[in-house]
């Protein structure tokens, strides 16, 4: 049976990115659709009806939402190669654990440091480094978070790496500074071809994030 | 060597309850510690030291927090009466509608329940199409898992039990037979499986504990 699998999404999207290092990962061939999200098209309408967002992916035309829904999806269906969670039923857990906490954390934190000023913006940054300085911790002296091996947890957090730079200028922050084993990290990340081909250029990030600010922020 | 499993939860949290529920069904026995939320205990600081919360499941010393990802712990370490399916289609199914309910519904229901009253009818009106959702997903379906409760089923223990008690409480009215018959039918089921209705807390005691906690409800008289 032909495999067919089409991905919407949108290419600044941070959790867009997961799926595609996914993809990269296990040498899938797909489409890939890019939505204008303020124009978004009948057919990402149709396929998640709930939360109308990107990713999407959809196979022999069936959906998958949610990055990391996405990503087990993807890892189990094409579990010949390149596994992407541990096999080790502990192991897992806390790869689940942790690439959960990026996900409820790293976001909302991030968001305060670009699209707010003044009070609310000291507190996002605050906020965001404490969360960074937890993944070191969590990090210690592997090389990724999964170990010896580039893995669900580090594919969950590199693609916001993209958005560094908007940060930095934007929040007037330097995350080298505060964080440096996480920049390390992120550059042992980037030698992965997966990674490198997916994550776009940090000044177009920068020039996308920019303009949104706009919308939030008048100055 | 011994198998040692250690429980850290609250009676009153469905979180805490679901990773009971799951216990329950695949009969493993554990011992279970019960925490005063407003003054957590050393052990579950230790254990939890991210989010400091409960539940938290402790395996032979090794802790595992955050109650879906326990739910999956327990699937795949204890075989035996499987909650999530096989197939990479259904188990992407079961995990979508799981994070769903904990990302969109218990805040919409809470604040249908105990929101500002000049909000309660929209709030009542977002909360319905959250459930809408689902009434739709269960279909035909005994439980959202198929044939036997499912890693989805014990999610939705908060629209299966904890809804009606916060609708008491509170005077609320959501989960109607009216618009929601096959969500309807679908709790009656799920609470009558003993290994569920084993888990579930004191109704009497929890109307108390919510009406103390956050007062008597926005549609309250």
């Amino acid at each position: 049976m032909a495999n067919e699998v089409v991905l919407l999404d949108f290419w600044p999207s941070m959790f867009g990115m997961r799926v595609r290092i996914a993809l990269a990962e296990k040498g899938i061939k797909y489409e890939y659709k890019e939505e204008d999200l303020k124009n978004k098209s009948p057919l990402l309408l149709e396929m998640n009806p709930i939360n109308k967002k990107i990713p999407v992916l959809i196979h022999n035309g069936k959906p998958v939402c949610e990055s990391l829904i996405i990503v087990q999806y993807i890892d189990e269906v094409w579990n010949d190669k390149s596994p992407l969670l541990p096999s080790e039923p502990y192991q897992r857990a806390q790869a689940r654990f942790w690439a959960d906490f990026v996900d409820k954390k790293v976001y909302g934190a991030s968001r305060k440091v670009w699209s707010t000023t003044g009070e609310e913006e000291e507190a996002g940054k605050k906020e965001f480094f404490e969360i960074l300085k937890t993944l070191e911790v969590e990090l210690g002296d592997k090389p990724y978070f999964g170990g010896e091996t580039f893995g669900y947890v580090d594919l969950s957090f590199i693609t916001f790496y993209s958005w560094f730079h908007a940060y930095e200028v934007l929040g007037n922050i330097n995350i080298e500074a505060e964080c440096p084993k996480i920049i390390a990290w992120a550059k042992r990340c980037l030698q992965k071809e997966s990674v490198a081909k997916t994550l776009p250029d940090q000044k177009k990030v920068y020039e996308f994030v920019a303009q949104m600010r706009k919308r939030f922020v008048s100055e | 060597m011994a198998e040692e499993i250690l429980l850290f939860g609250a009676w009153g949290s469905p979180f805490s309850r679901r990773v009971e529920m799951a216990l329950k069904l695949k009969g493993i026995e554990y011992k279970y510690i019960e925490e005063d939320i407003t003054n957590k205990s050393p052990s579950l600081l230790k254990y939890n030291p991210v989010h400091k919360k409960i539940p938290v499941l402790v395996h032979n010393g090794k802790p595992v927090a955050e109650s879906l990802v326990i739910l999956e712990y327990i699937d795949e370490t204890w075989k035996d009466s499987p909650i999530l399916s096989k197939d990479p289609y259904e188990r992407a199914n079961a995990r979508f509608w799981a994070k769903f309910i904990d990302e969109k519904c218990l805040s919409a229901i809470f604040k249908a329940c105990w929101g500002e009253e000049k909000e309660h009818e929209k709030a009542v009106e977002e909360a319905s199409e959250l459930l809408q959702f689902l009434e739709n997903e269960l279909k035909e379906k005994r439980y959202f898992g198929g044939e036997t409760v499912g890693l989805l089923d014990i999610a939705a223990n908060i629209i299966g039990y904890w809804l009606g008690v916060f609708e008491e409480a509170s005077g609320a009215e959501l989960l109607t037979r009216e618009k929601f018959p096959k969500l309807c039918n679908w709790a009656n089921e799920f609470v009558s499986v003993s290994a569920i209705k084993e888990n579930l807390p004191p109704r009497d005691k929890l109307i108390a504990y919510l009406r103390n906690r956050f007062g008597v409800g926005t549609t309250s008289k």
